[in-house]
């Protein structure tokens, strides 16, 4: 996993430091939420870019997160941790955000034939198609691609749920609460987009594998 | 030996496995589902590799300097939503509208509610439609002026275009928010456009003030490659028109009027 494990006591130290900033701007000092916004935004961006796939549609969301955070601020006081908050808010907002890319982007492109029975959405077909030849596996940047789009062929809540579990190291309680799911559910969809993501890109990476072993690829 | 199953090795791997110390007694005891486990971390570890872009060590100071002029003064406890004073207001807006609709409807005809409610939609749409008509018509020009800039001397080494992107940074904001009120109206059409235009001005509020002429000329040609000038221009055309059509239909004339009161 990714993500930065701070120490117990910075961690501690910056949880006590975000509720004196939330309770400062629940006094009325807008200024103290520019210490949280400044504070958490590079966290935020990390997994909204990882959510969305773009950075254009990252900056939106942390920037909507931040706003909504603002505005539900009253509703966090009984919480404990302003960082996994509006996580949470990103996350949520992240989804949405998919959501109508993938409308958008459905609107834009023209039906297709094969559109009609959902195959094209599943990994497994996708890699069939593109069957690697050994020039292009020796390229990383071959790799890179393939795993963007397992990435982006993993239904909303795969994506979310792989990317706050794997990268980011949330809690399954935490996912589960992003995605309105109960746990063992989380932990199924987990497992579902690993299971995914395996399909499509095993025979990319050990195919990778065995080039670097032979020492073909650069 | 039973071996254990995929499902037990991703969530021994991802650390949600309920059964952990005994999926660890088996591996250290089973070959083939440590090399099945390994095979499973061969391509977790191919995805960590994907990278994520730094967004600058001032990217925290962007993200409150871009939400700052939309935040409130001060944010509200849950229960004081409700009592707030222009909530209170708005809420007494309301009431007074219905009991206004309430009277209208008592003194003037009957069979016009159809028509009041269309009359409200025209009015909403004639406003958006204006007010994203001069968006996009600030957002031609900006962009105009952009294409249109060059060095004043061929040996200048860098041009200065803070102007352009201190505006791309306001049209941004406005940006934003018409093309998610579109998306909430269903207009597809333009909000893809929008979509679009805002890619191409977030590239230019995160372009350096002074940039080289290589620079310039790859923001103009990534401009140019896009379309988006006359995209813009299209949506805009078509803004009008709609313009036109939204436009409240003339007054009726005196006769008009005499003859429908003679009914």
């Amino acid at each position: 996993m990714n993500r930065m494990q701070p120490s117990v006591e910075s961690t501690q130290a910056i949880a006590e430091s975000d509720a004196i900033a939330v309770e400062r701007t629940l006094a009325g000092d807008r200024d103290a939420y520019r210490v949280l916004v400044e504070r958490h935004s590079r966290n935020v961006f990390r997994l909204a870019y990882r959510m969305t796939g773009n950075r254009h549609d990252a900056e939106e969301v942390v920037q909507e997160a931040f706003l909504r955070g603002y505005q539900k601020l009253g509703q966090f006081a009984a919480r404990s941790n302003f960082g996994t908050w509006v996580y949470r808010i990103a996350a949520n907002y992240a989804i949405d955000r998919m959501r109508q890319r993938q409308k958008e982007e459905a609107r834009r492109e023209t039906p297709r034939a094969e559109d009609s029975d959902g195959m094209e959405n599943d990994p497994l077909n996708r890699v069939k198609d593109e069957a690697p030849t050994p020039e292009r596996l020796t390229q990383s940047i071959e790799l890179r691609k393939q795993m963007e789009q397992a990435l982006a062929a993993l239904s909303d809540a795969e994506r979310t749920a792989f990317v706050m579990r794997h990268w980011e190291g949330c809690g399954i309680e935490e996912i589960a609460g992003v995605l309105k799911s109960s746990s063992n559910a989380t932990k199924n969809t987990v497992f579902r987009a690993v299971q995914k993501l395996r399909r499509a890109l095993q025979p990319f990476v050990e195919t990778r594998a065995q080039a670097r072993a032979m020492g073909t690829e650069s | 030996m039973k071996h254990m199953t995929e499902e037990e090795l991703i969530a021994y791997r991802e650390g949600v496995a309920e059964q952990r110390a005994v999926i660890s007694e088996h591996l250290a005891a089973c070959e083939e589902c440590r090399v099945e486990l390994e095979r499973i971390e061969a391509v977790l570890a191919a995805l960590d590799t994907l990278p994520v872009p730094d967004p600058g060590a001032d990217y925290g100071r962007q993200v409150w300097r871009a939400i700052a002029p939309r935040l409130a003064e001060k944010p509200v406890r849950w229960w004081q939503v409700w009592m707030e004073p222009w909530r209170l207001a708005a809420a007494g807006a309301v009431v007074a509208m219905i009991i206004a609709a309430f009277v209208a409807g008592r003194i003037t005809k009957p069979g016009t509610t159809g028509d009041n409610v269309a009359n409200k939609e025209q009015v909403r749409e004639r406003v958006l439609v204006v007010a994203v008509g001069e968006h996009l018509g600030h957002s031609e020009r900006m962009l105009v002026e952009l294409s249109n800039a060059a060095p004043n001397d061929p040996a200048q080494k860098q041009v200065n275009i803070s102007a352009e992107q201190r505006r791309a940074e306001d049209l941004l904001e406005e940006n934003r928010l018409y093309r998610q009120t579109a998306l909430r109206d269903g207009d597809a059409g333009l909000a893809s456009v929008l979509d679009e235009l805002e890619r191409v001005l977030l590239d230019v509020a995160h372009s350096p003030e002074e940039v080289t002429p290589a620079q310039l000329e790859a923001i103009q040609r990534k401009i140019e490659e896009r379309g988006i000038l006359f995209k813009v221009r299209v949506v805009n055309k078509e803004l009008q028109q709609r313009q036109e059509a939204t436009k409240p239909a003339p007054a009726q004339n005196e006769s008009a009027k005499r003859e429908r009161n003679k009914v």
